[in-house]
């Protein structure tokens, strides 16, 4: 049974790995190939781990191999937004089916300065209140 | 067991094919450092199999140091990209 499961794990989180590759390989901009690589290779060394502790059964070896999937878990998600915002600086071409950009046109690339969107004239007037402090 | 092992060994190691693939036609410098994240991820993957494959839990030390050095690499890699510097494609 235990044999079993092992081998199921094995192959997903193999499978899961090829499936980051392909996905890497065929989608068309930095942005949609990291949404393929980042998750579904994270999900693939979980797996491939759990069946290593699996495999070994002891106490030490379990406790290495849930530090890995810990410091996996949390450190591809930090590096795919790195690597996302610097390459949205640098300037990588977006998939051109792209349907939404927010980002575009309240960003200034030169000054770095980020608007919120909501700046009109009528926001920008001082409305005092009654309870306001002279 | 032995059977298993070796068909996900296969498949990992075409996963690393196809990346590398990516690493040599990539368009730009930011897909490269995808890739070659996925690759290190793809190899910490392959050095769990193999642990299991030779009985030896040691190389679990080795695959916690190879996902250190790929983040630590894409970290400096995109540090790099945001602070600019000669850049050629």
């Amino acid at each position: 049974m235990i044999e079993f499961i092992k081998g199921t794990l094995l192959i997903t989180g193999a499978s899961f790995m090829l499936l980051a590759a392909i996905g890497l390989l065929r989608l068309p901009d930095l942005l949609t190939r990291m949404h393929a690589t980042t998750k579904a290779a994270a999900l693939g060394v979980v797996l491939i781990m759990l069946a290593s502790a699996m495999h070994f059964a002891e106490v030490g070896v379990v406790a290495r191999s849930f530090a890995i999937i810990v410091f996996i878990l949390i450190t591809a998600p930090i590096a795919a937004h790195v690597i996302g915002r610097a390459g949205y600086f640098v300037g990588s071409r977006l998939w051109s089916g792209t349907v939404k950009d927010e980002l575009r046109p309240n960003y200034d690339p030169l000054t770095h300065e980020l608007k919120s969107g909501l700046e009109t004239h009528e926001n920008a007037k001082r409305h005092p209140r009654a309870t306001d402090p002279d | 067991m032995d059977t298993v092992i070796l068909i996900s060994q296969i498949i990992m190691g075409l996963a690393l094919v196809l990346t590398f693939v990516r690493v040599v036609r990539g368009p730009s410098l930011p897909d490269r450092v995808v890739a070659l994240e996925l690759f290190s991820t793809t190899v910490v993957g392959l050095v769990g199999v193999y642990a299991i494959q030779s009985g030896v839990a040691s190389f679990l030390d080795a695959a916690i140091v190879i996902a250190l050095m790929g983040f630590l690499a894409a970290i400096g890699f995109a540090r790099f990209l945001e602070r600019g510097g000669p850049r050629d494609d």
